[in-house]
Protein backbone atom coordinates (compact mmCIF):
# COMPACT_ATOMS: atom_id res chain seq x y z
CA UNK A 1 0.00 0.00 0.00
CA UNK A 2 1.67 3.12 -1.19
CA UNK A 3 0.81 6.64 -0.13
CA UNK A 4 -1.12 7.10 -3.34
CA UNK A 5 -4.75 7.36 -2.25
CA UNK A 6 -5.92 5.75 -5.47
CA UNK A 7 -4.24 2.39 -4.94
CA UNK A 8 -7.16 1.26 -2.81
CA UNK A 9 -9.31 1.23 -5.93
CA UNK A 10 -7.05 -1.07 -7.89
CA UNK A 11 -8.60 -4.27 -9.08
CA UNK A 12 -6.43 -7.35 -9.03
CA UNK A 13 -6.96 -10.94 -9.94
CA UNK A 14 -7.57 -13.50 -7.22
CA UNK A 15 -6.77 -16.98 -8.36
CA UNK A 16 -6.33 -18.07 -11.96
CA UNK A 17 -7.20 -16.17 -15.08
CA UNK A 18 -10.60 -17.21 -16.43
CA UNK A 19 -11.43 -16.45 -20.02
CA UNK A 20 -14.50 -16.97 -22.15
CA UNK A 21 -13.30 -16.47 -25.69
CA UNK A 22 -11.46 -13.18 -25.70
CA UNK A 23 -13.27 -11.95 -22.57
CA UNK A 24 -11.44 -11.93 -19.27
CA UNK A 25 -13.85 -12.80 -16.47
CA UNK A 26 -11.28 -13.61 -13.81
CA UNK A 27 -12.32 -13.57 -10.18
CA UNK A 28 -11.01 -10.33 -8.69
CA UNK A 29 -11.16 -8.53 -5.38
CA UNK A 30 -14.16 -6.63 -6.79
CA UNK A 31 -15.89 -9.94 -7.53
CA UNK A 32 -15.02 -11.12 -4.04
CA UNK A 33 -16.79 -8.20 -2.40
CA UNK A 34 -19.79 -8.51 -4.69
CA UNK A 35 -20.07 -12.13 -3.60
CA UNK A 36 -19.49 -11.24 0.06
CA UNK A 37 -22.15 -8.49 -0.02
CA UNK A 38 -24.69 -10.69 -1.75
CA UNK A 39 -24.03 -13.56 0.62
CA UNK A 40 -24.29 -11.27 3.64
CA UNK A 41 -27.65 -9.98 2.41
CA UNK A 42 -28.92 -13.47 1.72
CA UNK A 43 -27.75 -14.82 5.08
CA UNK A 44 -29.18 -11.92 7.08
CA UNK A 45 -32.54 -11.90 5.32
CA UNK A 46 -32.77 -15.65 5.32
CA UNK A 47 -32.24 -15.69 9.07
CA UNK A 48 -34.69 -12.82 9.40
CA UNK A 49 -37.44 -14.65 7.54
CA UNK A 50 -36.91 -18.16 8.89
CA UNK A 51 -38.97 -18.05 12.04
CA UNK A 52 -42.11 -16.07 12.42
CA UNK A 53 -42.75 -15.24 16.01
CA UNK A 54 -45.37 -12.75 17.04
CA UNK A 55 -42.67 -10.85 18.86
CA UNK A 56 -39.82 -10.72 16.32
CA UNK A 57 -36.25 -11.21 17.44
CA UNK A 58 -33.55 -8.73 16.47
CA UNK A 59 -32.62 -10.16 13.09
CA UNK A 60 -36.24 -10.70 12.13
CA UNK A 61 -37.00 -7.15 13.15
CA UNK A 62 -34.11 -5.96 11.00
CA UNK A 63 -35.39 -7.85 7.98
CA UNK A 64 -38.96 -6.71 8.48
CA UNK A 65 -38.02 -3.09 9.10
CA UNK A 66 -35.94 -3.09 5.91
CA UNK A 67 -38.85 -4.62 4.06
CA UNK A 68 -41.34 -2.04 5.27
CA UNK A 69 -38.81 0.77 4.76
CA UNK A 70 -38.27 -0.10 1.09
CA UNK A 71 -41.91 -0.88 0.48
CA UNK A 72 -42.93 2.48 1.97
CA UNK A 73 -40.29 4.25 -0.10
CA UNK A 74 -41.63 2.66 -3.29
CA UNK A 75 -45.29 3.28 -2.54
CA UNK A 76 -44.55 6.89 -1.57
CA UNK A 77 -42.65 7.72 -4.74
CA UNK A 78 -44.04 5.42 -7.42
CA UNK A 79 -47.46 4.45 -6.11
CA UNK A 80 -49.12 1.07 -5.98
CA UNK A 81 -48.38 0.28 -9.65
CA UNK A 82 -44.71 -0.20 -8.78
CA UNK A 83 -45.41 -3.20 -6.60
CA UNK A 84 -44.15 -5.80 -9.13
CA UNK A 85 -40.76 -4.07 -9.11
CA UNK A 86 -40.45 -4.20 -5.33
CA UNK A 87 -38.08 -7.16 -5.33
CA UNK A 88 -35.77 -5.51 -7.81
CA UNK A 89 -35.61 -2.21 -5.95
CA UNK A 90 -35.18 -4.01 -2.66
CA UNK A 91 -32.30 -6.05 -4.06
CA UNK A 92 -30.79 -2.96 -5.63
CA UNK A 93 -30.99 -0.93 -2.42
CA UNK A 94 -29.57 -3.74 -0.32
CA UNK A 95 -26.81 -4.55 -2.78
CA UNK A 96 -25.64 -0.95 -3.03
CA UNK A 97 -25.98 -0.44 0.71
CA UNK A 98 -24.02 -3.56 1.60
CA UNK A 99 -21.32 -2.85 -0.98
CA UNK A 100 -20.98 0.68 0.41
CA UNK A 101 -20.91 -0.53 3.99
CA UNK A 102 -18.40 -3.31 3.35
CA UNK A 103 -16.23 -0.66 1.76
CA UNK A 104 -16.14 1.15 5.09
CA UNK A 105 -14.16 -1.67 6.70
CA UNK A 106 -10.42 -0.91 6.44
CA UNK A 107 -8.46 -2.81 3.78
CA UNK A 108 -11.61 -3.85 1.96
CA UNK A 109 -12.59 -2.99 -1.57
CA UNK A 110 -15.54 -0.74 -2.37
CA UNK A 111 -17.40 -2.26 -5.29
CA UNK A 112 -19.52 0.84 -5.85
CA UNK A 113 -16.48 3.08 -6.18
CA UNK A 114 -16.03 1.78 -9.70
CA UNK A 115 -17.81 3.65 -12.46
CA UNK A 116 -18.28 0.52 -14.51
CA UNK A 117 -20.28 -1.18 -11.75
CA UNK A 118 -22.54 1.77 -11.03
CA UNK A 119 -22.89 2.48 -14.73
CA UNK A 120 -24.02 -1.06 -15.50
CA UNK A 121 -26.63 -0.83 -12.75
CA UNK A 122 -27.78 2.61 -13.90
CA UNK A 123 -27.86 1.61 -17.56
CA UNK A 124 -29.88 -1.48 -16.71
CA UNK A 125 -32.35 0.68 -14.77
CA UNK A 126 -32.47 3.25 -17.58
CA UNK A 127 -33.11 0.67 -20.28
CA UNK A 128 -35.60 -1.22 -18.13
CA UNK A 129 -37.54 1.92 -17.24
CA UNK A 130 -37.63 3.02 -20.87
CA UNK A 131 -38.92 -0.38 -21.98
CA UNK A 132 -41.56 -0.37 -19.22
CA UNK A 133 -42.61 3.12 -20.27
CA UNK A 134 -43.03 2.16 -23.91
CA UNK A 135 -44.88 -1.05 -23.02
CA UNK A 136 -47.27 0.76 -20.69
CA UNK A 137 -47.95 3.83 -22.83
CA UNK A 138 -46.78 2.95 -26.34
CA UNK A 139 -45.57 5.98 -28.24
CA UNK A 140 -47.50 8.10 -25.75
CA UNK A 141 -44.48 7.68 -23.49
CA UNK A 142 -42.81 10.35 -25.65
CA UNK A 143 -45.19 12.84 -24.04
CA UNK A 144 -42.76 12.67 -21.14
CA UNK A 145 -40.60 15.09 -23.12
CA UNK A 146 -43.43 17.57 -23.63
CA UNK A 147 -44.36 19.11 -20.29
CA UNK A 148 -47.85 20.53 -20.15
CA UNK A 149 -48.43 24.23 -19.67
CA UNK A 150 -45.33 25.35 -21.54
CA UNK A 151 -45.69 28.18 -24.08
CA UNK A 152 -45.47 27.02 -27.71
CA UNK A 153 -42.52 29.27 -28.37
CA UNK A 154 -40.45 27.62 -25.68
CA UNK A 155 -41.53 24.11 -26.57
CA UNK A 156 -38.69 23.12 -28.97
CA UNK A 157 -36.12 24.23 -26.45
CA UNK A 158 -37.86 22.50 -23.56
CA UNK A 159 -38.20 19.26 -25.50
CA UNK A 160 -34.48 19.25 -26.31
CA UNK A 161 -33.64 19.93 -22.66
CA UNK A 162 -35.99 17.19 -21.50
CA UNK A 163 -34.50 14.67 -23.91
CA UNK A 164 -30.98 15.55 -22.82
CA UNK A 165 -31.94 15.28 -19.16
CA UNK A 166 -33.62 11.95 -19.79
CA UNK A 167 -30.64 10.56 -21.67
CA UNK A 168 -28.23 11.78 -19.02
CA UNK A 169 -30.11 9.90 -16.30
CA UNK A 170 -27.90 6.79 -16.33
CA UNK A 171 -24.78 8.94 -16.30
CA UNK A 172 -25.92 11.14 -13.44
CA UNK A 173 -27.18 8.15 -11.49
CA UNK A 174 -23.98 6.17 -11.87
CA UNK A 175 -21.56 9.07 -11.48
CA UNK A 176 -23.33 10.28 -8.33
CA UNK A 177 -22.77 7.01 -6.53
CA UNK A 178 -19.33 6.28 -7.92
CA UNK A 179 -18.00 9.78 -7.28
CA UNK A 180 -19.35 9.93 -3.78
CA UNK A 181 -17.81 6.62 -2.82
CA UNK A 182 -14.53 7.30 -4.51
CA UNK A 183 -14.21 10.80 -3.12
CA UNK A 184 -15.05 9.74 0.40
CA UNK A 185 -12.59 6.87 0.41
CA UNK A 186 -9.86 8.95 -1.19
CA UNK A 187 -10.37 11.65 1.38
CA UNK A 188 -10.14 9.18 4.22
CA UNK A 189 -6.98 7.73 2.74
CA UNK A 190 -5.47 11.19 2.36
CA UNK A 191 -6.22 12.10 5.96
CA UNK A 192 -4.90 8.72 7.09
CA UNK A 193 -1.71 9.50 5.18
CA UNK A 194 -1.49 12.88 6.96
CA UNK A 195 -1.68 11.11 10.31
CA UNK A 196 1.36 9.03 9.37
CA UNK A 197 3.36 11.82 7.85
CA UNK A 198 2.70 14.31 10.66
CA UNK A 199 3.48 11.72 13.32
CA UNK A 200 2.77 11.83 17.04
CA UNK A 201 3.19 15.59 17.23
CA UNK A 202 0.88 16.87 14.55
CA UNK A 203 -1.08 13.77 13.64
CA UNK A 204 -3.88 14.27 16.12
CA UNK A 205 -5.74 16.87 14.10
CA UNK A 206 -6.00 14.76 10.90
CA UNK A 207 -6.73 11.73 13.09
CA UNK A 208 -9.73 13.40 14.68
CA UNK A 209 -10.79 14.57 11.26
CA UNK A 210 -10.43 11.03 9.99
CA UNK A 211 -12.67 9.75 12.78
CA UNK A 212 -15.30 12.35 11.95
CA UNK A 213 -14.99 11.47 8.27
CA UNK A 214 -15.61 7.81 9.02
CA UNK A 215 -18.95 8.75 10.59
CA UNK A 216 -19.75 10.98 7.65
CA UNK A 217 -18.82 8.25 5.18
CA UNK A 218 -21.08 5.74 6.90
CA UNK A 219 -23.88 8.28 6.56
CA UNK A 220 -22.96 8.82 2.91
CA UNK A 221 -22.86 5.07 2.30
CA UNK A 222 -26.44 4.78 3.51
CA UNK A 223 -27.56 8.02 1.90
CA UNK A 224 -26.18 7.14 -1.52
CA UNK A 225 -27.80 3.71 -1.48
CA UNK A 226 -31.06 5.41 -0.53
CA UNK A 227 -30.66 8.07 -3.23
CA UNK A 228 -29.86 5.41 -5.82
CA UNK A 229 -32.96 3.43 -4.91
CA UNK A 230 -35.26 6.43 -4.64
CA UNK A 231 -34.12 7.83 -8.00
CA UNK A 232 -34.87 4.43 -9.49
CA UNK A 233 -38.33 4.71 -7.97
CA UNK A 234 -38.79 8.19 -9.42
CA UNK A 235 -37.75 7.04 -12.90
CA UNK A 236 -40.09 4.10 -12.54
CA UNK A 237 -42.85 6.47 -11.46
CA UNK A 238 -42.32 8.47 -14.68
CA UNK A 239 -42.71 5.29 -16.69
CA UNK A 240 -45.69 3.94 -14.79
CA UNK A 241 -47.74 7.06 -14.08
CA UNK A 242 -47.26 9.33 -17.03
CA UNK A 243 -48.67 12.67 -15.98
CA UNK A 244 -46.42 15.31 -17.35
CA UNK B 1 -27.60 19.40 7.35
CA UNK B 2 -27.88 16.97 4.46
CA UNK B 3 -27.72 19.85 2.04
CA UNK B 4 -24.56 21.06 3.65
CA UNK B 5 -23.03 17.60 3.51
CA UNK B 6 -24.05 17.34 -0.09
CA UNK B 7 -22.35 20.58 -1.00
CA UNK B 8 -19.30 19.60 0.95
CA UNK B 9 -19.20 16.34 -0.93
CA UNK B 10 -19.53 18.08 -4.25
CA UNK B 11 -16.76 20.40 -3.26
CA UNK B 12 -14.48 17.60 -2.11
CA UNK B 13 -15.30 15.57 -5.16
CA UNK B 14 -14.06 18.32 -7.41
CA UNK B 15 -11.07 18.91 -5.19
CA UNK B 16 -9.96 15.33 -5.23
CA UNK B 17 -10.77 14.65 -8.84
CA UNK B 18 -8.46 17.51 -9.71
CA UNK B 19 -5.88 16.12 -7.33
CA UNK B 20 -6.17 12.71 -8.88
CA UNK B 21 -5.84 13.91 -12.42
CA UNK B 22 -2.96 16.10 -11.36
CA UNK B 23 -1.19 13.14 -9.84
CA UNK B 24 -1.07 11.30 -13.17
CA UNK B 25 0.77 8.39 -11.59
CA UNK B 26 -1.29 5.78 -13.35
CA UNK B 27 -4.48 7.87 -13.03
CA UNK B 28 -7.72 6.43 -11.74
CA UNK B 29 -7.85 2.64 -11.57
CA UNK B 30 -11.55 2.98 -12.33
CA UNK B 31 -10.79 4.14 -15.85
CA UNK B 32 -8.55 1.18 -16.56
CA UNK B 33 -10.66 -1.11 -18.73
CA UNK B 34 -8.62 -4.21 -17.97
CA UNK B 35 -11.16 -5.73 -15.57
CA UNK B 36 -14.33 -4.07 -16.82
CA UNK B 37 -15.65 -7.19 -18.45
CA UNK B 38 -14.87 -9.21 -15.35
CA UNK B 39 -16.67 -6.69 -13.14
CA UNK B 40 -19.69 -6.61 -15.42
CA UNK B 41 -19.80 -10.39 -15.49
CA UNK B 42 -19.51 -10.82 -11.73
CA UNK B 43 -21.93 -7.98 -11.05
CA UNK B 44 -24.52 -9.56 -13.32
CA UNK B 45 -23.94 -12.95 -11.77
CA UNK B 46 -24.03 -11.94 -8.10
CA UNK B 47 -26.79 -9.38 -8.47
CA UNK B 48 -28.82 -11.78 -10.60
CA UNK B 49 -28.54 -14.55 -8.03
CA UNK B 50 -29.27 -12.08 -5.24
CA UNK B 51 -32.35 -10.82 -7.04
CA UNK B 52 -33.67 -14.27 -7.87
CA UNK B 53 -33.16 -15.68 -4.37
CA UNK B 54 -34.57 -12.58 -2.69
CA UNK B 55 -37.61 -12.29 -4.92
CA UNK B 56 -38.44 -16.00 -5.10
CA UNK B 57 -37.55 -17.24 -1.64
CA UNK B 58 -36.93 -14.62 0.99
CA UNK B 59 -39.13 -11.62 0.29
CA UNK B 60 -42.36 -13.63 -0.07
CA UNK B 61 -41.59 -15.21 3.29
CA UNK B 62 -41.05 -11.85 4.97
CA UNK B 63 -44.19 -10.52 3.35
CA UNK B 64 -46.15 -13.58 4.51
CA UNK B 65 -44.73 -13.18 8.01
CA UNK B 66 -45.77 -9.55 8.10
CA UNK B 67 -49.24 -10.36 6.80
CA UNK B 68 -49.60 -13.19 9.28
CA UNK B 69 -48.59 -10.97 12.16
CA UNK B 70 -50.95 -8.27 10.98
CA UNK B 71 -53.86 -10.67 10.71
CA UNK B 72 -52.97 -12.28 14.02
CA UNK B 73 -52.94 -8.93 15.75
CA UNK B 74 -56.17 -8.02 14.02
CA UNK B 75 -57.71 -11.29 15.14
CA UNK B 76 -56.56 -10.75 18.67
CA UNK B 77 -58.01 -7.27 18.67
CA UNK B 78 -61.28 -8.60 17.32
CA UNK B 79 -61.36 -11.38 19.91
CA UNK B 80 -60.68 -8.88 22.65
CA UNK B 81 -63.44 -6.67 21.30
CA UNK B 82 -65.84 -9.62 21.24
CA UNK B 83 -64.97 -10.58 24.77
CA UNK B 84 -65.44 -7.04 25.91
CA UNK B 85 -68.85 -6.93 24.25
CA UNK B 86 -69.92 -10.23 25.76
CA UNK B 87 -68.76 -9.16 29.20
CA UNK B 88 -70.67 -5.93 28.79
CA UNK B 89 -73.77 -7.89 27.84
CA UNK B 90 -73.28 -10.11 30.87
CA UNK B 91 -72.91 -7.07 33.07
CA UNK B 92 -76.11 -5.65 31.64
CA UNK B 93 -77.89 -8.94 32.22
CA UNK B 94 -76.66 -8.97 35.77
CA UNK B 95 -77.84 -5.42 36.30
CA UNK B 96 -81.22 -6.30 34.84
CA UNK B 97 -81.56 -9.30 37.11
CA UNK B 98 -80.60 -7.24 40.12
CA UNK B 99 -83.05 -4.46 39.33
CA UNK B 100 -85.80 -6.95 38.52
CA UNK B 101 -85.30 -8.84 41.74
CA UNK B 102 -85.23 -5.57 43.63
CA UNK B 103 -88.55 -4.63 42.08
CA UNK B 104 -89.95 -8.05 42.85
CA UNK B 105 -88.82 -7.86 46.44
CA UNK B 106 -90.42 -4.47 46.73
CA UNK B 107 -93.67 -5.79 45.31
CA UNK B 108 -93.67 -8.76 47.64
CA UNK B 109 -93.00 -6.53 50.57
CA UNK B 110 -95.79 -4.16 49.59
CA UNK B 111 -98.23 -7.01 49.08
CA UNK B 112 -97.37 -8.56 52.39
CA UNK B 113 -97.80 -5.25 54.10
CA UNK B 114 -101.17 -4.67 52.53
CA UNK B 115 -102.30 -8.17 53.45
CA UNK B 116 -101.22 -7.72 57.00
CA UNK B 117 -102.89 -4.34 57.19
CA UNK B 118 -106.10 -5.77 55.79
CA UNK B 119 -106.07 -8.61 58.26
CA UNK B 120 -105.41 -6.25 61.07
CA UNK B 121 -108.29 -4.06 59.96
CA UNK B 122 -110.67 -7.01 59.70
CA UNK B 123 -109.70 -8.27 63.12
CA UNK B 124 -109.98 -4.81 64.55
CA UNK B 125 -113.47 -4.41 63.14
CA UNK B 126 -114.67 -7.75 64.51
CA UNK B 127 -113.12 -6.99 67.84
CA UNK B 128 -114.77 -3.56 67.85
CA UNK B 129 -118.09 -5.16 67.10
CA UNK B 130 -117.65 -7.69 69.84
CA UNK B 131 -116.64 -5.00 72.24
CA UNK B 132 -119.62 -2.89 71.22
CA UNK B 133 -121.97 -5.84 71.75
CA UNK B 134 -120.53 -6.62 75.16
CA UNK B 135 -120.74 -2.99 76.16
CA UNK B 136 -124.35 -2.90 75.03
CA UNK B 137 -125.20 -6.05 76.98
CA UNK B 138 -123.54 -4.74 80.07
CA UNK B 139 -125.29 -1.40 79.71
CA UNK B 140 -128.63 -3.17 79.35
CA UNK B 141 -127.92 -5.18 82.46
CA UNK B 142 -126.95 -2.04 84.29
CA UNK B 143 -130.13 -0.34 83.17
CA UNK B 144 -132.14 -3.34 84.28
CA UNK B 145 -130.44 -3.35 87.60
CA UNK B 146 -130.99 0.38 87.95
CA UNK B 147 -134.65 0.01 87.26
CA UNK B 148 -135.00 -2.88 89.76
CA UNK B 149 -132.91 -1.11 92.38
CA UNK B 150 -135.36 1.70 93.21
CA UNK B 151 -138.19 -0.72 93.75
CA UNK B 152 -136.05 -2.94 95.94
CA UNK B 153 -134.85 0.06 97.89
CA UNK B 154 -138.45 1.22 98.31
CA UNK B 155 -139.42 -2.24 99.55
CA UNK B 156 -136.53 -2.29 101.96
CA UNK B 157 -137.40 1.21 103.04
CA UNK B 158 -141.02 0.23 103.62
CA UNK B 159 -140.08 -2.84 105.66
CA UNK B 160 -137.57 -1.01 107.74
CA UNK B 161 -139.98 1.83 108.23
CA UNK B 162 -142.76 -0.56 109.35
CA UNK B 163 -140.39 -2.36 111.71
CA UNK B 164 -139.12 0.96 113.05
CA UNK B 165 -142.68 2.11 113.53
CA UNK B 166 -143.49 -1.14 115.35
CA UNK B 167 -140.60 -0.68 117.66
CA UNK B 168 -141.24 3.02 118.17
CA UNK B 169 -144.97 3.05 118.61
CA UNK B 170 -145.79 -0.56 118.99
CA UNK B 171 -148.55 -0.55 116.54
CA UNK B 172 -148.60 -1.82 113.09
CA UNK B 173 -149.15 0.74 110.43
CA UNK B 174 -150.78 -0.21 107.21
CA UNK B 175 -148.11 -1.10 104.71
CA UNK B 176 -149.86 0.63 101.87
CA UNK B 177 -149.84 4.00 103.59
CA UNK B 178 -146.11 3.69 104.30
CA UNK B 179 -145.41 2.71 100.77
CA UNK B 180 -147.32 5.75 99.57
CA UNK B 181 -145.15 8.04 101.67
CA UNK B 182 -141.95 6.26 100.55
CA UNK B 183 -142.97 6.50 96.94
CA UNK B 184 -143.72 10.13 97.38
CA UNK B 185 -140.32 10.74 99.01
CA UNK B 186 -138.45 8.71 96.49
CA UNK B 187 -140.07 10.60 93.65
CA UNK B 188 -139.30 13.97 95.24
CA UNK B 189 -135.77 13.16 96.30
CA UNK B 190 -135.02 10.41 93.82
CA UNK B 191 -132.18 12.41 92.39
CA UNK B 192 -130.51 12.55 95.72
CA UNK B 193 -130.46 8.79 96.27
CA UNK B 194 -130.05 7.21 92.90
CA UNK B 195 -128.15 9.72 90.92
CA UNK B 196 -130.60 9.54 88.06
Amino acid sequence: MAANPMTQFEVYRIGPEIKIGALDISFTNASLFMVVSSLAILVIFNLGSKKNSLLPNKIQLLAELSYTFVSKMISDTAGSKAKPYFSFIFSLFMFVLFCNMFGMIPYTFTVTSHIIVTFVLAAFIFIGVTIIGFIKHGLGYLKLFVPSGVPIVLLPLIVVIEIISYLSRPISLSVRLFANMMAGHTMMKVFGGFVISLGVVGGWLPLSFSVALTGLEILVAFLQAYVFAILTCIYLNDALNLHH
Amino acid sequence: MIKKIFFQLVFFNLFFLKEVFAAESGGMPQLNPEFWISQIFWLTLTFGILYVVLSKLILPKISANLELRKSQIQENIEAAEKQRESSEAKLKEYDDIISKSKLEANNIFKEARENVLKEINVKKETLDKQIDEEVKKVEEEINLLKKGASEKINKIAIETTSELLVKLIGTEVNNSSISAIVDDLSKRNGDKYYGN
